[in-house]
């Protein structure tokens, strides 16, 4: 029923797919133009991004800053390898919380699908542990909202 | 009220990374203690230690195998690791449910302008 897929592969990647209504060049350019960035790249509800920083060009940074306007807040930082607009992106990045985690390697690609996109990412971290180290910050940044839900069916 | 408790233990059981990547190891297969305790650089103890949690969780079993005792993941074990990642999912949906609402409105601006300019030209 959800549109999203996510997998890992082997001993170190991670693979997510989800398809858009959009075409390729728009769904590439949310993911490029740090004004649209902003306004999705969030989370958990009532997260924002006051800063977004994403020079879209070969060896081109990217920051990201995230605050919960409680005083809590993340930052991630990266650097751009391959752009091939509006098709695929390659990049590293890497969370600071605060110190920095091991760099995840994504290679991020919109396939035209019918009139949508079919987009396919795929992240490779240096080994198993490192991999398992960042489902589970996702893991526990997900998992408020998961609570309730799981709260609300045992009920 | 039994499931409550169950989840809870498992949820707490999956908070380590150590853990975690012990039940990734043993979705490939079965393994014994010091093959599990290899790959993590600590010792035979701590890992039994990890095991046991996970064991009172009901995600691990073991078998007994004259003197060994070979761990599997238990059919919860594998629920977990699928609920887990279903989690993750969830999270991702979030941001991406977001993304849909960004570009049904990227699409209209754009329309708008070529509209306003033909009946500009119209007019």
């Amino acid at each position: 029923m959800s549109k999203l897929t996510l997998k890992t592969e082997g001993d170190t990647q991670v693979i997510v797919t989800r398809r858009f209504a959009a075409p390729p060049e728009a769904v590439y350019r949310a993911h490029t133009d740090p004004k649209l960035i902003q306004k999705w790249l969030l989370g958990p509800e009532g997260w924002t991004m006051p800063v977004c920083i994403n020079e879209a060009r070969p060896g081109g940074k990217i920051r990201y800053e995230w605050t919960n306007g409680e005083g809590g807040g993340f930052h991630l930082t990266g650097e751009y390898l391959q752009l091939e607009p509006y098709n695929r992106i390659l990049h590293v990045e890497r969370m600071h919380l605060p110190d920095p985690t091991p760099d995840n390697q994504v290679e991020t690609r919109f396939d035209a699908d019918g009139t949508g996109t079919l987009m396919t990412m795929r992240m490779t971290l240096p080994d198993a542990k490192t991999r398992a180290a960042m489902l589970a910050t996702g893991m526990e940044r997900g998992m408020e909202a998961s609570y309730a839900r799981l709260e609300g069916m045992i009920e | 009220m039994t499931l409550a408790l169950n989840l809870d233990a498992a949820f707490s059981a999956l908070a380590d990374p150590t853990r975690r990547a012990i039940l990734a190891r043993l979705a490939k297969g079965e393994a014994s203690v010091m093959e599990l305790a290899k790959p993590f650089e600590m010792t035979q103890p701590a890992i039994s230690q990890h095991l046991k949690v996970l064991e009172d969780a009901g995600l691990v079993t073991r078998r007994v195998d004259g003197t060994k005792r070979p761990r599997r993941l238990a059919k919860a074990g594998i629920e977990a690791m699928d609920q887990w990642l279903a989690m993750l999912g969830k999270a991702l949906e979030k941001n991406y449910d977001r993304l849909d609402e960004v570009l049904a409105g990227m699409e209209q601006p754009m329309i708008k302008t070529i509209s306003k300019t033909k009946r500009g030209e119209n007019r």
